[in-house]
């Protein structure tokens, strides 16, 4: 009879045994060990390995940042934890400047394993501060590894792989994942290596690239074309800082089309990195123009009067393949409140 | 007598080093931006007389000091401003970005006050895996009026780690002073000991003075009482950024460059050392060999090859 977990569980279960693994290893972060437990994603974890090993900080993202580097240059396995990506600016001179360069600056005499776990917010008024998804900003700098993970199957290999990585990983999480359940049988082995492109569907007319949340609307998409007759290929990409890509190459060489979905802002962002390196390899092969399909280029607003259609769902995804295949599909109305992943959020954040 | 010598030694080494480094500078040859310490050498060899390879320590963008007492290899230092293969990042770094790992000298950035979050990172894994040596971070007066400082002595202070924070205070920021960057009487001793440092303010040109205040904050820091911080005050003799002298451009006051030129920390080691008998030919005997070693440094430089552009994509990530 198989055990049910979520994908909070998975990251609580990836960081336990990579604290058990590597006993140099500590674990910090604002409210880790608070009652909450950071959405439960750090429950036990102070419990089971000591308070010296995970604590508290200051409420000081920049020089705590630049504090995790230190101790991981000098030889600590170090992983850090923001409640949302937004905080975590304050600390872009440590990471920009130090983490990501130390490697390459101090030719390949020093190496910095470090993993920061940032949490992306959506909806119930997380509003223009608490929600953005930056994971273009990090893929830009060369020396950064980006992890993001979208199901609870691998969520937990993917971390416990960024942790066991010699390099700074920044580790985007998607609050409205935590929820997200399975079957334990199907989550993969912590130990083994995450592939960074995966093939959640195959399909024939179009390719479907998507990432964390979005990927779950991409996948009801692709269920809905499938009855509208257009077949989908959906791919996962997790580690937009891996630069090989070819599984997306052969996937719309075979397809001619692909649309790509990230959780940003359209405008300079991981989709449009893709869309680019996608025509400039598989330009013959293209016989409709590439699709983004993001955020519109200004901050989400706060009210529930002003976020309805800020985000795209999987009827807009469904409706953008519809429209390059001639066919039409209008948008139903959500099943629950469009501001959240479900009855089990209630906010505040 | 016999220790004062060897940190006469230590300090003129820096000097003339410094000084090597900005006669030949306008050759063109050392293409990155340098900033001497000549002035303020004292402040690193009294701090570093009491340290081990053990320690660890941090620097800014004005390292050659804090890197040579430590015991950094001079060869790399000269042969990293050259950009050369032997330099201590090969070329990738500069001025700016030194290290030594094998006598404790990790590292020094370039960002005001960014190293002073790393040397503090270095002591809570001493604290953690429970070791015996401790952590320096060198700064300047600048540093002091970013967030980072605070966050760090903050953070230092909370968790009582093994470090020394040393702040060289030499009360410019380029070219701006002190006035329209701190209030009037502010005292960076008095607010590190507010936020819960043991701290010592002291002239940093006085080796003596920076020896004994080191000596005492060293005891309190190895015995596992916490953080301390050293406020040395002390001069630059030179501009910002080059080897050039920019007292034409009278930023500073007149009276105040005399006073600091006459306090000299070397000249100041000398006013003792001339009793010593033979001091003459003791001093000279010191000079030759250190140029000896400085001429040899350069010419090791010189005839380095260039790294390979070829390899420029190495070590993007650890394996």
């Amino acid at each position: 009879m198989p055990t049910n977990t979520n994908f909070a569980e998975q990251i609580n279960l990836a960081q336990h045994q990579a604290m058990r693994d590597d006993p140099s290893m500590i674990s910090m972060g604002l409210g880790i060990d608070d009652p909450k437990g950071i959405f439960n994603t750090t429950t036990g974890l102070a419990e089971a390995f000591g308070e010296e090993r995970v604590f508290d900080t200051p409420t000081s993202e920049n020089a705590m940042t630049g504090v995790g580097i230190g101790a991981a240059i000098a030889g600590s396995r170090v992983l850090m934890t923001h409640q949302r990506v937004d905080f975590f600016l304050l600390a872009m001179d440590q990471l920009v400047n130090n983490a990501a360069k130390w490697h390459y600056m101090f030719n390949g005499t020093m190496s910095v394993p470090l993993t920061i776990r940032l949490i992306i917010g959506r909806g119930w008024g997380q509003g223009p501060t608490h929600q953005q998804s930056l994971q273009s900003w990090f893929t830009h700098i060369p020396g950064l590894k980006v992890v993001v993970p979208s199901l609870t199957d691998n969520v937990g290999q993917l971390l416990y792989n960024a942790i066991m990585d010699n390099n700074p990983t920044i580790f985007l999480e998607h609050r409205w994942l935590h929820n997200q359940q399975a079957n334990e049988d199907i989550c993969k082995p912590l130990k083994q290596k995450p592939s960074s492109i995966r093939k959640h569907i195959s399909g024939d007319d179009i390719t479907i690239i998507s990432n964390s949340y979005m990927l779950l609307e991409s996948l009801k998409a692709a269920e809905i074309l499938k009855f509208m007759g257009v077949s989908c290929e959906v791919l996962e990409i997790s580690e937009p800082s891996n630069t090989q890509l070819t599984d997306v190459y052969d996937s719309v060489n075979k397809t001619g089309s692909v649309l790509v979905t990230d959780i940003s802002h359209s405008h300079y962002s991981v989709a449009s990195e893709l869309i680019t390196s996608i025509t400039e390899n598989c330009f013959s092969q293209l016989k409709v123009a590439p699709i983004r399909l993001g955020l519109p280029n200004y901050p989400e607003p706060t009210s529930f009067g002003l976020t309805k259609g800020f985000y795209n769902e999987a009827d807009d995804i469904v409706i953008a393949v519809a429209n390059v295949f001639n066919k039409n599909h209008v948008k139903s109305s959500p099943l629950t409140k469009h501001d959240v992943p479900g009855d089990w959020f209630k906010g505040p954040f | 007598m016999s220790d004062l010598i060897e940190l006469y030694r230590q300090t003129l080494r820096i000097r003339l080093v410094e000084e090597e480094i900005a006669k030949r500078y306008s050759e063109q040859k050392m293409r990155c931006p340098t900033h001497l310490s000549i002035g303020q050498e004292a402040v690193a060899v009294g701090v570093s007389s009491l340290l081990s390879n053990q320690d660890k320590a941090y620097s800014s963008h004005r390292a050659h000091a804090h890197y040579l007492a430590k015991g950094g290899c001079l060869n790399k230092l000269i042969a990293e401003l050259y950009g050369k293969e032997t330099g201590c990042t090969a070329g990738r770094g500069g001025s700016m970005h030194l290290s030594d790992l094998d006598v404790g000298f990790v590292a020094s950035t370039a960002i005001v006050a960014n190293s002073i979050p790393l040397a503090v990172g270095n002591a809570l894994h001493q604290q953690v895996q429970k070791k015996a040596e401790i952590s320096i971070a060198y700064f300047g007066d600048g540093a002091t009026e970013e967030g980072a400082f605070y966050e760090s002595t903050n953070f230092a202070a909370v968790k009582k780690l093994p470090i020394l924070f040393v702040c060289e205070n030499n009360q410019y920021s380029v070219y701006t002073p002190l006035k329209p960057r701190q209030p009037e009487g502010r005292s960076i001793t008095r607010l590190a000991q507010e936020i819960g440092i043991k701290s010592i303010a002291v002239d940093g040109n006085d080796i003596n003075q920076v020896i004994n205040a080191t000596q005492e904050l060293l005891n309190h820091v190895r015995s596992g009482l916490g953080p301390a911080l050293i406020e040395c005050h002390t001069y630059r003799h030179r501009e910002h950024c080059g080897p050039h002298f920019d007292d034409d451009l009278n930023y500073r006051p007149r009276v105040d460059i005399e006073r600091w030129l006459a306090n000299d920390p070397l000249f100041k080691m000398t006013q003792e050392l001339a009793k010593q008998n033979n001091w003459s030919a003791i001093k000279a005997d010191i000079e030759k060999e250190l140029m000896l070693e400085i001429h040899s440094a350069f010419d090791f430089a010189e005839n380095s090859p260039f790294p390979d552009p070829k390899q420029n994509n190495n070590y993007l990530y650890a394996n």
